[in-house]
């Protein structure tokens, strides 16, 4: 035994070793420059939501090789590894611990999972890295007073629930036309499944509508009863919060039980090409939430992908797949993660590396104007997003898209979740989680640090 | 040659009852104690403490509470994530509810409350055997997966689910740096692992071991079956909600009910199975086969592939350390059904006789 750990120490120090002494060299031979800045990617191309990661995957490490193809950031070359979770919790801290102090430090980390979310929360604030949560995560982390490291940007599942509600509304013809209407979600029985309830049931109270939840037990392939239960309330309409193989299944269900596609709405995670491509036809007139992602083959940056990044052969995916749904999702993170390093060189030096401290700074200090996000090919694809510390999301634009048999189309226009609702449930929320953990939450004048 | 006994008399009971009779294993364990203690806090990184150390400690700690279950008494267990998950549970609730709990209490209270599940859970044991019991603990882990996702109580009402800890000590030592919290859980595994030891080569291991053997045989020569497969029941389980409690509070530091899923329940069967069923070595190679193999292979992989000139893609690393994974456990099924435990007696017996085997 002692010489088993001997030698997988030594294997592992040696490995270690070679890591440390190859990974500079590759990065010489590739950059010829001197400034990098490090971009851990997350990421699940393996496993039951492999359909949905991958996707999500080659669009962001798309966008990283984008901006090197236009000269960087500021000049400072982006670089990347990624490291596959599975989805798995452990395996998600593994990797955090892995690339942390990889490549000069991580920049920023986008856990991409609930679970791992959760996790990492704990473990962030120690290793000074922020934890970038784009449309995902905990809600009550946009409060950045207490959630110092945390940014769900670009809206968070209280977000989503409130526009669908919204939405719900605005076809039948306003609030007061909800009250006694029967509304189900159908939710994946995890954290992420859960995290909208609690918002629901606050715009039932407001409005009187009838919720009824419905768990599905993970992966979500057995929906039988949730069905049956279904097609014996009739409910007015039904909520999705599905993942991976639950959405299709859920879908093939409704269609079983003779309920009208056109009256489900699910939120983001549940709402691409994956999840309705292999129902097709029996999908048609399902709706998703997009939380500024879509499918978005005429964009700018769509086009500067297909020539910069495909055009010379470096395309993390398949062609056909840039400008979809879920790989959109992945390319806005990325850049979210890019304009976070931008905006903390303006303050600590252009052209220079930054820390995890100085990037914090720079997502918390986020100011995508329309102007600047035009001028990144973001032009009709995303609304400003504006950071501070106190509010971490930035932005709270949502759209509706449908799918009509063979693609997404948008079928709405843009909503905006009601801050009167979601601010003091995420103000109680996070003064809980400050209770809970003795955190002192930041006062203005040490935000303005 | 260097590994003999000749020549070590034994003259006193005390020197024939102890745990390494013969001076080299003395020697080796003690060397692999001050290796453990002192030596791998001086050498390792944070990535070798954080990633791999610290869950092979406490998923050793775990396979450990399995191996005194199915390994030593014979009952085979699927219920084992819930027992973990209980224990993490109860940790939490003590650690949150009860002003100024110690961590390490908290701790001990949690595998006290996943013990007296584990009896509860074990009575189908009394009448039902081999995979019929398999079938009747999946029922502890269903049920146990429900219960904290349902059951708002337990989870201290959060929203999500999930729960949270942090700011870790225990007895005035912060548990902050990855070294302190190896120590930490160094310490703890010490402990049980001695503790099974003992359990095992006292009476209650021994009537553990008839029960396992044979039953009826074991009932006929004065062993209460209820009280040894009950008495193996709450000791595993114990074992194992100190395992889940160390794995929620000091590894994940917030953690949801999948984190102890079924899969973590067959992840831990297969540890014993491969690690050799019914020995306290043959934990740790379990726990070290499934916790770093998969670990190593991913991050081995690409560099191989990165020595001849080829990148594999991450999926496919992926999907490759999976198969290899897979392919080394049949292989060491085959090779050796009763684990790598096996295969290091073997080695022992050899080296008993090296350099002169008849």
């Amino acid at each position: 035994m002692k010489l088993r750990k001997y030698a997988l120490a030594v294997s592992l120090a040696a490995m270690g070793l070679s890591f440390t002494l190859t990974a500079p060299v590759h990065a010489q031979a590739k950059g010829k420059q001197a400034q990098e800045q490090f971009f851990p990617v997350l990421v699940y191309r393996t496993g039951a939501y492999a359909p949905n990661g991958t996707p999500w995957a080659n669009g962001f490490v798309d966008y990283i090789k984008l901006v090197n193809a236009k000269g960087g950031i500021n000049g400072v070359t982006a670089t990347f590894e990624e490291c596959e979770t599975g989805y798995a919790t452990d395996r998600s801290v593994e990797c955090y611990e892995r690339l942390k102090n990889k490549g000069g430090g991580a920049t920023a980390f986008q856990s991409l999972s609930t679970g791992a979310t959760f996790a990492l929360t704990e473990k962030a604030p120690v290793d000074k890295i922020p934890l970038i949560t784009a449309g995902y995560g905990r809600s009550e982390s946009a409060n950045g007073a207490v959630f110092t490291w945390n940014f769900p940007l670009l809206g968070t599942y209280w977000v989503g629930a409130d526009v669908l509600i919204q939405h719900l509304a605005k076809k039948e013809g306003g609030f007061d036309k909800l009250k006694g209407k029967k509304i189900a979600l159908v939710y994946h029985d995890s954290p992420y499944g859960k995290e909208p309830i609690a918002l629901l049931q606050e715009r039932a109270k407001m409005h009187g509508f009838d919720l009824s939840l419905l768990p599905v037990a993970h992966p979500g392939v057995e929906q039988k009863a949730t069905w049956l239960q279904v097609r014996q309330n009739r409910p007015d309409y039904v909520l999705l919060w599905g993942w991976g193989v639950m959405n299709s299944t859920a879908l093939r269900e409704a269609q079983a039980t003779g309920y009208p596609r056109e009256k489900m709405y699910g939120i983001w995670w549940a709402g691409a090409e994956p999840d309705v491509k292999d129902v097709g036809e029996a999908a048609k007139g399902y709706n998703a939430l997009t939380l500024q992602h879509g499918v978005e083959l005429n964009a700018k940056v769509t086009k500067d992908v297909l020539a910069l990044v495909h055009g010379k052969g470096q395309g993390t995916g398949p062609k056909d797949e840039v400008g979809s749904v879920l790989y959109m999702r992945g390319l806005i993170s990325a850049m979210l993660g890019i304009e976070g390093v931008k905006q903390a060189q303006e303050r600590y030096g252009k052209g220079k590396t930054m820390t995890g401290e100085q990037v914090r700074w720079g997502l918390e200090n986020l100011d995508l104007t329309q102007q600047k996000l035009d001028g990144l090919g973001f032009a009709g694809v995303m609304r400003p997003v504006s950071t501070s510390c106190l509010d971490h999301m930035g932005s709270s634009w949502v759209r509706v898209h449908t799918w009509n048999g063979s693609k997404w189309e948008f079928s709405s226009d843009w909503y905006q979740a009601d801050e009167k609702i979601i601010r003091p449930m995420v103000m109680h929320a996070s003064l809980k989680y400050a209770e809970e953990k003795k955190i002192t939450p930041r006062t203005p004048e040490q935000c303005k640090q | 040659m260097i590994y003999r006994e000749n020549g070590q008399f034994k003259t006193s009971y005390a020197a024939d009852q102890q745990i390494f009779p013969i001076l080299q294993d003395r020697w080796a364990i003690l060397g692999i104690l001050v290796f453990a203690f002192v030596a791998v806090p001086l050498l390792a990184d944070e990535y070798l403490f954080r990633a791999i150390l610290i869950p092979f400690l406490i998923l050793s700690l775990a396979a450990l509470g399995v191996n005194l279950l199915v390994g030593y008494c014979g009952q085979i267990t699927l219920g084992a994530g819930a027992f973990m998950a209980v224990g993490a549970y109860a940790a939490y609730n003590f650690f949150v509810r009860v002003d100024d709990m110690p961590l390490l209490a908290a701790l001990l209270l949690g595998g006290a409350t996943s013990a007296a599940v584990g009896v509860v859970f074990g009575v189908p044991s009394l009448r039902v055997r081999g995979l019929y019991l398999a079938v009747a603990t999946l029922a502890a882990q269903f049920f146990w997966d429900w219960a904290f996702l349902r059951i708002k109580w337990f989870t201290n009402d959060s929203s999500s689910g999930s729960v949270s800890v942090s700011n870790l000590s225990a007895f005035g030592w912060d548990l902050e740096s990855p070294t302190d919290v190896y120590l930490f859980c160094l310490l703890i595994l010490v402990v049980f692992a001695l503790l099974a030891k003992n359990m095992t080569r006292g009476a209650i291991g021994r009537q553990w071991m008839a029960i396992r053997d044979m039953d009826v045989a074991a009932e006929v020569i004065g062993i209460r079956p209820m009280y040894a497969k009950l008495s193996a029941f709450a000791v595993s389980s114990f074992f194992l909600g100190v395992a889940g409690g160390l794995w929620g509070f000091v590894h994940l530091g917030a953690w949801e009910p999948a984190a102890f899923s079924l899969d973590r329940s067959f992840q831990l069967l297969f540890m014993v199975i491969i690690g050799g069923l019914g020995s306290i070595m043959g934990s740790f190679f379990g726990a070290a086969f499934i916790v770093i193999l998969p670990i190593f292979l991913n991050q081995m992989l690409p560099w191989l592939g990165d020595l001849v000139g080829v990148s594999i893609s991450t999926a496919g690393v992926s999907h490759a350390e999976i198969m290899i994974f897979g392919a080394l456990i049949v292989f060491f099924l085959i090779v050796e059904p009763h684990g790598i435990a096996r295969l290091w007696s073997t080695a022992k017996e050899k080296l008993r006789l090296w350099p002169f085997p008849h």
